[in-house]
Order: C-alpha cells, then sequence, then structure tokens
C-alpha cells in the first residue's frame, strides 16, 4: 500500500502563502464583516453588541448631509470619469499621431499622477483662490468683471475638485489608452491610409471599438478613484462652503472618529461598497470576457 | 493619388508648411502648458514674498527669488501643535516608505510566484477575494483595523503603519508579479524542480534574479504609492510619526491667523519633490508598471 | 529474462472524457534507447510527463529498476529530462546551469567543480563554462541543457523533441553525437518525437504511438520492414499500400489479388488467415525495380507509364501511372550516369519485385 508523500515543496508554498491568507481573510473579508455588523448595532464611540436591524440605514438615509454626499458623489463621479476618458483619449491620439515630439510630452502629462491627491488639492487651491489665483491675474489683465471663485461658491465648488483631479488622472487614461494604441496591429494603420479613411474617422469608429479592454480598464481604475475620493476633498474644500462638496468617505471619516458614531459611520460604508461593487461587476465581468476571448 | 503614392511612406513634409499638422502640434503644446500651469504657479509662488503675492498677478514672475519661504516650510512652519516646520514630516515618511517598499515588494513577489508556479487548491479564490477587497473603500475596513491593531499596541507606532501599508499593497503587488511570473516559460521552473530544487530555492535562486525590471517597477509604485497616502498615516501613524503628507495639510490647512501662501507652495513643492524626482529619475519604469499592472488583471 | 528497467504497466491517462493514453504496457531495457514516435495528439508527450512526475496516471503503474514511482514528486525521481526549448537559466552562466542541481545535494564545492567540468568535457564544451546562454549558437545551446540533464547521472533521461531546432546539417552531427555520449555514460534515454528519421537514427528500439495507444514496438529495421499495421507502414518511409483479397494461405507463402494490379502478389512467408480474407499489402519505393521488358514470373509485376521525376542527386523518385489508373512511388538510386539507365517521362516501363519484399497484413 502506498503511503502518500507529501511534497515537501507544496507544503512550503501553502506556508509562504499565509500572509495573504491572512490578509485576505481577516483584514478584507473579516473587517468588511465585521463592520457589516457594527452597521445593525447602535454602536456610538465603542462597538455595542445589540441589533437595531436596519435601523442605522433608515437613520442614514433621512439624513440630508448623507444624502448631498451621495448626489455630490454622482455628480463628480460622471463628470470625473468623462473627463478622465474623453482628454486622455484626445492626448493619447495626439501623441500617437506626433511620435517625435509627442514622446517628450508624454512625461508632462503623466507626472501630476505622481503627485499626491493632497498635493494636488492644494495646488488647485491655490490656483483657485478668487482674491490671489487665477481671478485676480485674469483681471490683472483687464478683463475687471471676469469670475472665477467656483471654489467659494457653493453651486460650484464640486467642480473645482472635478478639475483638479481630472488634471492629476488624465495622463494615465493617457498611458493606458497609448500602450493599447500601441498593441493594436500596425496594419490596420495602414490599411486606413490605402483606404483614405479621415483620421477622426479611424480612431472615432475603428480603433476606439477596438480599445474596448483598456477603455475598461480606465474606466474601473478611475471608478476606483471616485468611490475613494477624499484626500484631494479634504485638502481643497474640506467638504465646504457649507456641505456644497462633501463626499460619502467624508462623512464616514467625521462620523467614525469627530462625532462618535460608528453604527451610522459603519452604515454609510456599507452602502458606499454595495454601490461600488454594483457599479464595477459589469465592468470586471466585460474585461473578464474580453481577456478569455483574446487569450 | 496614384495607389502607388499611397504605398510609399509618407514623405516627412515640413511642419510649418502642413496646416493640419500645425494645428495638431499647436493643441498638443497648448495642452503641456495647461498640465504643466500648476507647477509653474506653485514653483513662481514659493519664491515670492508675501508683498508681492498680494500686489502682482499669479503668473507674475517673482522680482527677486528668495528663499525665505523654503527655509520656514522646512524648518518654522507649524504643523498642529509643534512649529518645527515640515522636516520632521520628511524624515518620518522616509523611515515609512523604506520598510513598506521592501516588504512589501517582496511578500508580493513571493506571493505571485507560489500563484503562478505551484498549484495550490483555494489559492484562486483566496486571490479572488484580495483583489475585490482591493477595489473597496478603505473607510470600510478601517474601525476593525484599529480594533485588531489596538490591543496588539501597533496603532500609532511606526511598526503599525508599516504593516497597514502591507496590508493595503498586497492585492496590487501579488497581481503584478503573478502575470509577470504567469508570462514566463514554466520549462524553467521544471528544470529547476527537475534538478531537486525546494519550494524557496527556485524563488531565491532562479525566479527573483530573472524578474529584477519587476522588481525595480514594483518597488517604484509602492514607493510613490506609500509616499503620497494620507488617509492611512493619518490614522494609523500616530503623532510621532506623522508622514509629510499630513503635516503637509496640517500646514496649510490648520492655521490661524494669515495664511503665508508662499510657505505653503514651498511646503507643497517639498512634500512632491520625492515622488517628482523617483518620476523622474525612473520615469519610463513607472510608466511600464503603470501599464502593465492595470492592463492584466 | 532480465527484468526491464524501465517498466510502463497498463497505465492510462483521461482528462474528463478524452483518453489521452490508453492502457499503454512498454518494457525498457537498461542503456537502451527507446524513442516513442508519433504524430501529434498521439499521447507520447502525456506519457513523457507521467515518467517525469508533472502527470499522475489515471490507473496502471510506472517502474525504474524495480521501484514503484507512484506518489514519487519530480525531483525525487532518478529521472531528468532535456526540454525542447532548453530552458536554460537566462542570467545564470554555463557552469551555473549545471551546477544548480549539485548545489541541492551535500557536495564539497571541489567535488562539484570537478563534475562539471567533466560533463563538460563529454559534451564537448570545455571552452565555454563562463558564457551566458544567450551568448551560445542553438547547438551550443542543446549541449549545455544535456549536460544538465546528465550531471547527476540519473537513471532515466527523458528526451522531447530533441533535435526539432535544429538545422539539418546539425541534426545530423547532433544525432551522432548523442549517441556517443549516452554509449559512453550508459543512461537510460526515452526520446520523444514525431520525426522519424530523428527516431530511426537515435533510437535502438522504437515504439510507434497512434490515439494513445502502442501500435508497434521494435527495431527500426522491423519496424520499417514488417510493419504491423497499415498506420504503421503508412506512418514510416513513404510505402505504395494495396488493398487485396488472399488467394492462397500455405505456410511457406501467400498470394493476394489486388484488383489495382495485373498480376497476384506472391510474398515468400505465410500467414495464417482464411482464403478469401480482405487485406492490405506494402511494397516499399525502393524495392520496386524498373525495367523495359516484361518480366518473367506470373506474379509481382505491373505496367504504367511515368508520370513525374525527382532527380535528387542520390536517387530518382518516379511516379508511375499504372494502367489500372493507380499512382506509384519508385525510388532508384543513381548508380550510374548512363542515360539508358534514366527512364523518361510518358516512358511506359514495366515494374516488378521480388518474393521477399512485399509485407502482408490485415490490420
Amino acid at each position: 500500500m502506498n503511503t502518500r508523500r507529501i511534497d515537501r515543496g507544496l507544503r512550503r508554498a501553502h506556508l509562504a502563502l499565509v500572509p495573504m491568507a491572512l490578509v485576505a481573510l481577516v483584514c478584507y473579508l473579516g473587517a468588511t464583516l465585521w463592520s457589516l455588523r457594527i452597521s445593525l448595532s447602535s454602536s456610538r464611540s465603542f462597538p455595542v453588541s445589540d441589533f437595531v436591524g436596519l435601523a442605522q440605514y433608515r437613520r442614514l438615509f433621512s439624513n440630508e448631509r448623507w444624502l448631498h454626499s451621495l448626489g455630490n458623489l454622482a455628480t463628480y463621479g460622471l463628470l470625473f470619469v468623462a473627463a478622465c476618458l474623453v482628454i486622455g483619449w484626445l492626448l493619447a491620439i495626439l501623441i500617437e499621431r506626433e511620435v517625435r515630439i509627442g514622446g517628450a510630452l508624454r512625461l508632462v502629462f503623466l507626472y501630476p499622477y505622481a503627485m499626491s491627491f493632497v498635493a494636488t488639492g492644494l495646488v488647485w487651491q491655490w490656483m483657485l483662490n478668487p482674491g490671489l489665483g487665477i481671478q485676480e491675474a485674469v483681471r490683472r489683465w483687464g478683463f475687471s468683471e471676469f469670475r472665477f471663485d467656483w471654489l467659494v461658491d457653493q453651486d460650484h465648488a464640486l467642480y473645482t475638485i472635478v478639475i483638479a483631479t481630472v488634471w492629476q488622472a488624465s495622463g494615465l487614461v493617457m498611458t493606458i489608452l497609448l500602450a493599447g494604441m500601441r498593441g493594436i496591429d500596425a496594419d490596420i494603420w495602414r490599411a486606413a491610409r490605402i483606404d483614405a479613411v479621415p483620421a477622426w474617422r479611424l480612431h472615432l469608429w475603428v480603433i476606439a471599438p477596438m480599445l474596448a479592454a483598456p477603455f475598461a480598464t480606465a474606466t474601473l481604475l478611475l471608478l476606483t478613484g471616485v468611490a475613494k475620493l477624499y484626500d484631494a476633498v479634504v485638502a481643497m474644500t474640506q467638504g465646504g462652503p457649507g456641505t456644497a462638496s462633501e463626499v460619502p468617505t467624508k462623512f464616514i471619516m467625521d462620523h467614525l472618529f469627530g462625532r462618535a458614531n460608528i453604527a451610522l459611520a459603519s452604515a454609510g460604508a456599507a452602502v458606499l461598497v454595495l454601490s461600488a461593487l454594483i457599479v464595477m461587476m459589469p465592468l470586471f465581468y466585460a474585461r473578464a470576457r474580453s481577456n478569455r476571448r483574446n487569450a | 493619388m496614384s495607389a502607388q503614392q499611397l504605398m510609399r511612406p509618407s514623405a516627412p513634409r515640413r511642419w510649418y508648411a502642413d496646416p493640419a499638422r500645425l494645428a495638431l502640434l499647436a493643441l498638443l503644446v497648448s495642452a503641456a502648458l495647461c498640465f504643466l500651469l500648476p507647477l509653474y504657479v506653485m514653483s513662481l509662488t514659493s519664491f515670492k514674498s508675501m508683498e508681492e503675492i498680494r500686489n502682482t498677478s499669479l503668473f507674475a514672475l517673482p522680482p527677486q527669488l528668495s528663499f525665505a519661504a523654503w527655509q520656514a516650510a522646512w524648518s518654522s512652519a507649524c504643523t498642529g501643535v509643534a512649529c518645527e516646520g515640515i522636516s520632521a514630516g520628511f524624515w518620518n515618511s522616509v523611515l515609512i516608505v523604506i520598510p513598506s517598499t521592501l516588504i512589501a515588494v517582496g511578500l508580493g513577489a513571493l506571493n505571485g510566484y507560489a500563484l503562478a508556479f505551484w498549484r495550490l487548491r483555494g489559492a484562486g479564490s483566496l486571490f479572488a477575494v484580495l483583489m475585490i477587497g482591493a477595489f473597496l473603500p478603505i473607510q470600510v475596513m478601517m474601525l476593525p483595523l484599529v480594533r485588531l491593531l489596538a490591543p496588539l499596541h501597533l496603532v500609532g507606532t511606526l511598526t503599525g503603519i508599516i504593516i497597514v501599508h502591507v496590508i493595503f499593497s498586497m492585492p496590487v503587488m501579488t497581481l503584478i508579479f503573478r502575470n509577470y511570473y504567469a508570462a514566463l516559460p514554466r520549462e524553467l521552473f521544471l528544470a529547476a524542480r527537475l534538478d531537486g530544487a525546494g519550494f524557496l530555492y527556485a524563488f531565491l535562486r532562479l525566479m527573483l534574479p530573472m524578474s529584477l525590471p519587476m522588481l525595480a517597477v514594483a518597488a517604484i509604485m509602492q514607493a510613490t504609492g506609500v509616499w503620497n497616502d494620507y488617509l492611512l498615516g493619518l490614522v494609523f501613524a500616530g503623532r510621532e510619526h506623522l508622514p509629510m503628507t499630513v503635516q503637509l495639510n496640517n500646514l496649510v490647512n490648520t492655521t490661524t491667523g494669515t495664511r503665508e501662501y508662499n510657505v505653503d507652495m514651498a511646503a507643497t513643492l517639498l512634500t512632491a519633490l520625492v515622488p517628482l524626482l523617483i518620476y523622474a529619475l525612473a520615469g519610463r519604469w513607472f510608466v511600464r508598471g503603470i501599464a502593465a499592472g492595470s492592463l492584466k488583471a | 529474462m532480465t527484468t526491464p528497467y524501465v517498466r510502463i504497466d497498463h497505465v492510462s491517462k483521461r482528462y474528463g472524457d478524452t483518453v489521452a493514453v490508453n492502457n499503454v504496457s512498454l518494457d525498457i531495457n537498461k542503456g537502451e534507447i527507446f524513442c516513442l514516435l508519433g504524430g501529434s495528439g498521439c499521447g507520447k508527450t502525456t506519457l513523457l510527463r507521467m515518467l517525469a512526475g508533472f502527470e499522475t496516471p489515471s490507473s496502471g503503474a510506472l517502474y525504474i529498476d524495480g521501484q514503484n514511482l507512484a506518489d514519487i514528486p519530480p525531483y525525487e525521481r532518478p529521472v531528468n529530462m532535456m526540454f525542447q526549448s532548453y530552458a536554460l537559466f537566462p542570467h545564470m552562466s554555463v557552469e551555473a546551469n549545471i551546477s544548480f542541481g549539485l548545489e541541492q545535494e551535500r557536495i564539497t564545492r571541489p567535488e562539484i567543480k570537478r563534475r562539471v567540468a567533466e560533463i563538460l568535457d563529454i559534451v564537448k564544451l570545455g571552452d565555454y563554462a563562463k558564457r551566458k546562454p544567450h551568448q551560445l549558437s542553438g547547438g551550443q545551446r542543446q549541449r549545455v541543457a544535456l549536460a544538465r540533464a546528465l550531471v547527476k547521472r540519473p537513471k532515466l533521461l527523458l528526451l522531447d523533441e530533441p533535435l526539432g531546432a535544429l538545422d539539418r546539417k546539425l541534426r545530423e552531427h547532433t544525432q551522432f553525437e548523442l549517441i556517443s555520449i549516452q554509449e559512453k555514460l550508459g543512461v537510460t534515454f526515452v526520446v520523444v518525437t514525431h520525426d522519424q528519421e530523428e527516431a530511426m537514427t537515435l533510437a535502438s528500439r522504437v515504439g510507434v504511438m497512434n490515439r494513445g495507444e502502442i501500435v508497434q514496438v521494435g527495431t527500426p529495421r522491423d519496424i520499417y520492414e514488417f510493419p504491423a499495421t497499415r498506420f504503421v507502414a503508412d506512418f514510416i518511409g513513404s510505402v505504395n499500400l494495396f488493398d487485396g483479397k488472399l488467394s492462397e494461405d500455405e505456410p511457406e507463402f501467400v498470394r493476394v489479388g489486388c484488383p489495382q494490379l495485373p498480376a497476384p502478389v506472391y510474398i515468400d512467408h505465410g500467414m495464417s488467415a482464411p482464403p478469401g480474407a480482405d487485406c492490405w499489402v506494402a511494397i516499399r519505393p525502393e524495392k520496386i525495380e524498373l525495367g523495359r521488358t516484361a518480366p518473367a514470373g506470373p506474379d509481382n509485376w505491373a505496367h504504367g507509364v511515368v508520370q513525374g521525376i525527382a532527380y535528387l542527386g542520390d536517387m530518382s523518385v518516379y511516379l508511375i501511372r499504372l494502367d489500372s489508373g493507380r499512382e506509384v512511388r519508385v525510388t532508384q538510386a543513381n548508380r550510374t550516369r548512363k542515360p539508358e539507365e534514366q527512364f523518361k517521362w510518358d516512358e511506359s516501363v514495366y515494374l516488378c519485385w521480388d518474393a521477399g519484399s512485399p509485407v502482408v497484413g490485415m490490420g
């Protein structure tokens, strides 16, 4: 009878993956579930193990600030993703066509990505300062009626965050799309040239559809950034003026620490996670399908 | 145009003679200028005195270069309670970045190697959990993590913040290494196994040396990411170890009295200097890292 | 009878519904070069992987020198493998590549150096010890791979298409070198290939595989001259195959009537089968003689017209269309330069062969 001789290497491989297992199960899965559990209790400053059902969620959705933050996030998300995709795409096209100059300029468009969200927020906070920033500079040029005080304007504060983060992330989209374009068969470009297809047509109807996978990747990454938006808001507007640029992550953080209502905060976190998953699942799926098709 | 003319590779026409090309170049250059604007403004402002800032336009060059703001930002500006400038934060960030980069990259390579070459039951699903977790907002895991690390006396310590950074960077690190190793010919691994190499030996003598470029890329991504982090540093680093980004925000947004914009900008530049430098020196690999890591999840 | 050195005992391998290896049993003797020959998908590579330990058999057992290999992981088997792509470690020198396996065991440094130098000498790469793989030619890389596989003196060496990546001239040269190295070291080789020339030159015995099964085992000569089945006859070399019916079956001879041949085929050995049974006859092209006059006997001849000629220097290949419409391939060594000996297009010729040449079979 053969006793099974255990492969020593396999055993060591299992051992090596223990940290990963711990992190995945305890830190990711465990923490998320624990957070969920707290959201079903009435914990305030400390966790309490009672069970109040969906009470916290009801409170959440009758909270003005929370609802406002959700709306802000939706608006921000739409504008941010759309702007990044379009600008990144246009930049990629321009650089692809002008290989020499474009190559040198590529780093120029990507350097903002190397800066932290905090630095980004602070720089743009400074530039959009009504009294001393762009508005003032343009006025000094003679346009005395020029207004660009969005930073302190309740209705427009959110857009300033869009501007700052789009500046930071477009380079990333450009890089991803460029890499995708480089992967396209060179013969397609030549065929277009022989067929005398105008460039804008080629890019819109032929190339862009072929870039579905990089576009999906870029969108996925951008959406991750949207869900996690925090640093830039704190640095740039602190959620203000008032709650004009409040976002869910800030709401959660404030309630976790400052306002000492961890159950409410956890409920908010759960809602955020759920919406993130809902939005990203189809993209995940689309990418997996396209990967399988290309494999 | 005859077919022959179409077939010939287009002869380089003078750029100033071709209106379409001229327009494109103009577009490209103006876009580049727009992107460079903040950097330009930041630098300018940091060299002006407060008088000059109030009296001249944002875009005007400083009449003379003054380093006073830089000095203040580094050693005397107030970051919350202490007024010792942002230099403390600089060293804290260095102490945080170096170990977390080394550990995270090492673990990522080990995990990627184990996942790519060894068929382990359950590893696939574990990896999937890790990956999904990577896309979730940190706030979900913030409190439980604090509760987990508190009894271990790790909250507010250097070790604690390093561990937290390793935890949150594990998905991306593991992913890029797994993809890299999966693309290598499997026969190299099999040959090493047949020669008697065990798990660790094959990793240290064969796979790790072969992945030097990827190690560089991962290190760049990780170092930049950790340096630029704000939230984790805020919650887990503790007052003695606050990273530069947190101190920067304190410096700028929590001052009482008049704001010194030149000091603010100098401090921002100082904080952004390290990643920008890494980017300037190793930009090519930085780009490669982004493309590689994100394209093949 | 000595116990075989390597024994494959009723081994099968199934992947879901597909059967890659179907109940294969083989005995391989110590010190021989055994070749598994077959087209793609025939199961030879799967069998090789099972010997190496990269796959486990679904049923059956494998033995080397009496030891059952079940559950023994690859690196604990007395087996090593030379991969088709050579799989050399790119960042290590030739020396380091070879000593890699030795460093696992508790051998002193000087001893390792000695063994590496020894094997490099055998494969004639002594001067290249410090080079890296990318600085070597294809043939040299192969020798490094061979040296690395042999330095631990395995009992069995598995080779996966060893000559596939080499060009023609190099291939011939390497074939003989491989044989001489093997003889010197006395290691048992199992070679997997789809190239018959490789198999015929290298192997002391060949196992022909088709669809996961062993179809015939024998020396190259046996396989070529006495194919057991129609498949083997067709697979090895070129052959003329005719369908026919057995008309006479005696202990010393057999007569087969083939509709595509004008005369019956007379073969000088017996076969046990009922008269009237369906069978096939195989005649190799080099065994057929061409002539301008009708042959004497009543059997073993045909008549046709030359349709194509390929002059290959050392021999010529003739494509003859028989009167029955069937095309037949005949090769003839160009032994003289006399023009009368060559045949021309559209020339009418007679074909004949002697009684020992054809092979008759039923499978």
